[in-house]
């Protein structure tokens, strides 16, 4: 008899949640397995992780893990995640978001996220479509792509998130994609280790919305799709811009250290009050 | 012991905020409430509490929201096209079952009109604005001493029945100084934590009411979703019965408690042929117009709602048993007073004062609606 194979990582899910609402070929459970991965590689304890998302396929994520868990509205997971993180600051906040999610409906709040350098580890998993509400084209769709609202070919130009976020001020930044889950997951080990506002994007594949579209019809398309056209930062340094334009770029992003937000209000606090910050007062009879 | 102070509206509500336990506040500037955020900023940092500006008002409520969760006591501030863009979120707050409070500091509308003019432009915003069915709670202050009353009032309804409440200021209140005591000890609702077991449900609420609400990070694993849940947390969004029961119980953990909720201020009604129903600045107006009234003879009572959500039925049903006419002076062109025309179902006659431009009524407006009535049933 041939054993069932459990993964390692089904300690971390909501047991009787099971069996999760992901299309086939979906590259969420890829990520997520990365995402543990890369959890149990850092210095982080399980125990003290709280998820926030937003809305769309990305964001059910947090949904399967056994830990606190805030499903918010689209494209605003950064705002109820920045008010759990400063007001307890010894909360590990991670982010699940998508394209949509983090880039259109959400893009000022990415970016100013970023800015402030509030210390949350972001994975944003990027799959070039709106899968939930069913292959509509997204801010990071490429140029000719097709989707449910681009009949004739996308006409526009996409985002690349991560060098947003980067330009935008974030410490840590990284994009690796679900055909390089080891890389992944040393990513999302790092965006945890660091303090200040760690992005990790996952280029990941839609079988179902992307692919079938796009003449991608299998995962393994798809798989192989995503592995042609990557390309490391470090050559892609010493290519034309035009000869860039497909390329989806895989790498750290560093910035050099900036300052990280809670640390900076923690100081703020102590210098104004002379004493620490107030966590859970709700709880507390005032004096 | 207790202090006095001359201070404007809006620090007053600030000064409220903070006697409430508030120890966080993310807000966004907008005329005529930016003086809630300022205040703030200088006063939460001592009390070891965190402010932070937001990019935009759909910022600021997901982040008070999110501390919320975190065991905090939170508040934004904002005024109409703020309220506006907060809605998706409010309605959020309202199904999560987080407490917090929004102040709407009111101005003239709809867009951008009259920043630094005063209206009373969303009292139907803030009971109707969300998408779905909800049942808002919201205090509105006519002074300044009620703003800072009115806010803590506003924090002991939100721990007590886990939802947003909206304080319905609006520039006058606003932006007036006027003398504030600040008392030596104000009675405060704290939050307590739920029990662990493990069969745990975090929202298995008892009819008509609400359960205790843990905070993030201490083991109880919860699930807090937007979307239509069972008494675990868990999605459940195609299930009728389930959203019915969900839905029904959070209305009804409101409307059952009216009775515990609802505030109003009755004076002269005793003897009263017309009554006048006011709801914040415009009741500064009402107290001059009786008086004026009395003096010629014609006998006027005022009832102040000091909760326009849920709005106090029974009370304004009862006038309509004692007098034939009601008055209803409003910053708007009528809001409230389809309310009380409702609630008066025909057993008097409800005359609308609507006044839009931004200024107050003057009490010699009311007093010309009163002689109009008192020469018309003569």
């Amino acid at each position: 008899m041939v054993e069932e194979k459990v993964s390692p990582y089904r300690k971390y899910l909501r047991e009787e949640r099971l069996p999760h609402l992901f299309c086939p070929g979906c590259g969420n459970g890829t990520v997520m397995n990365a995402f543990f991965k890369g959890l149990e590689q850092s210095d982080i304890d399980f125990e003290d992780i709280v998820m926030v998302s937003g809305i769309g396929c990305s964001s059910r994520v947090p949904g399967y893990v056994k830990c606190d868990s805030l499903h918010t509205t689209h494209g605003r997971a950064l705002t109820f995640a920045t008010g759990l993180k400063l007001g307890n600051p010894d909360l590990d906040v991670v982010v699940f978001t998508g394209d949509g999610d983090s880039a259109s409906i959400g893009g000022n709040h990415l970016i100013n996220a970023a800015r402030r350098n509030v210390d949350l580890t972001v994975i944003c998993i990027n799959n070039n479509i709106y899968g939930m509400t069913g292959g509509q084209i997204s801010p990071t769709s490429p140029r000719g792509s097709f989707g449910t609202t681009a009949p004739y070919g996308s006409r526009e130009n996409p985002f690349r998130i991560a060098e947003i976020v980067g330009a935008a001020g974030a410490s840590y930044v990284a994009r690796w994609t679900t055909a390089h889950p080891m890389q992944l997951a040393k990513a999302i080990q790092k965006g945890l280790n660091s303090t200040g506002f760690s992005f990790i994007e996952a280029v990941s594949q839609c079988p179902t919305y992307y692919g079938r579209k796009n003449k991608l019809k299998t995962t393994i398309d798809l798989y192989n799709h995503i592995k042609e056209h990557t390309i490391t930062k470090r050559k892609a340094e010493k290519m034309d811009v035009t000869e860039l334009q497909d390329k989806i770029i895989v790498g750290d992003f560093e910035n050099p250290r900036r300052g990280a937000l809670c640390k900076a209000l923690k100081e703020l606090t102590e210098e104004v009050s002379g004493g620490p910050l107030a966590t859970k007062s709700a709880y507390e009879e005032l004096d | 012991m207790v202090e006095e102070q001359f201070v404007l509206g809006n620090e007053a509500c600030a000064l409220g905020a903070i006697a409430a336990g508030c120890r966080f506040f993310a807000g966004y500037p907008i005329t005529p409430s930016t003086e809630i955020a300022e205040k703030m900023s200088y006063l939460l940092p001592k009390y070891g509490g965190t402010f932070i500006q937001m990019e935009d008002e759909i910022a600021s409520i997901g982040t008070i929201i999110g501390a919320s969760w975190s065991g905090l006591k939170t508040m934004t501030a904002t005024s109409g096209p703020g309220i506006s863009l907060m809605q998706e979120n409010i309605g959020y707050g309202f199904i999560t079952e987080t407490p917090m409070v929004i102040v709407n500091v009111q101005r003239g509308s709809p867009s951008t009109a009259q920043p630094t003019m005063s209206a009373q432009a969303d009292m139907m915003q803030v009971r109707w604005g969300s998408h779905g069915d909800y049942e808002p709670i919201a205090l509105a202050p006519s002074s300044v001493q009620e703003f800072f009353d009115f806010t803590i009032e506003a924090f002991n309804l939100a721990e007590k029945y886990r939802l947003p409440v909206t304080i319905l200021a609006d520039e006058v209140v606003g932006h007036m100084r006027e003398k504030l005591i600040i008392p030596d000890k104000v009675n405060i609702v704290t939050r307590t934590r739920p029990e662990l077991t493990d069969d745990y449900l975090p929202f298995d609420a008892p009819e008509n009411g609400t359960t205790p609400m843990p905070a993030f990070g201490e083991g109880y694993n919860i699930h807090v979703t937007g979307l239509t849940h069972d008494k675990r947390g868990y999605p459940d969004t195609n299930n009728p019965e389930t959203h019915h029961n969900l839905i029904k119980r959070l209305c009804d953990k409101v409307l059952a408690n009216r009775a515990d909720i609802c505030s109003i201020k009755k004076e002269f009604c005793d003897d009263a042929d017309i009554i006048i129903v006011s709801c914040g600045s415009p009741y500064r107006s009402v107290g001059a117009a009786i008086k004026m009234a009395r003096e010629e003879g014609i006998k006027v009572g005022s009832l102040k709602i000091n909760t326009p959500w849920p709005f106090p039925e029974e009370e304004i049903k009862s006038i309509a048993n004692d007098v034939d006419n009601i008055i209803v002076p409003e910053m708007n062109l009528g809001q409230m007073v389809h309310e009380v025309e409702r609630v008066v179902a025909g057993k008097a006659n409800v005359h609308l004062i609507g006044k839009i431009g931004g200024v107050l009524h003057k009490p010699e407006e009311i007093l010309e609606k009163i002689k109009e009535i008192h020469e018309g049933e003569c």
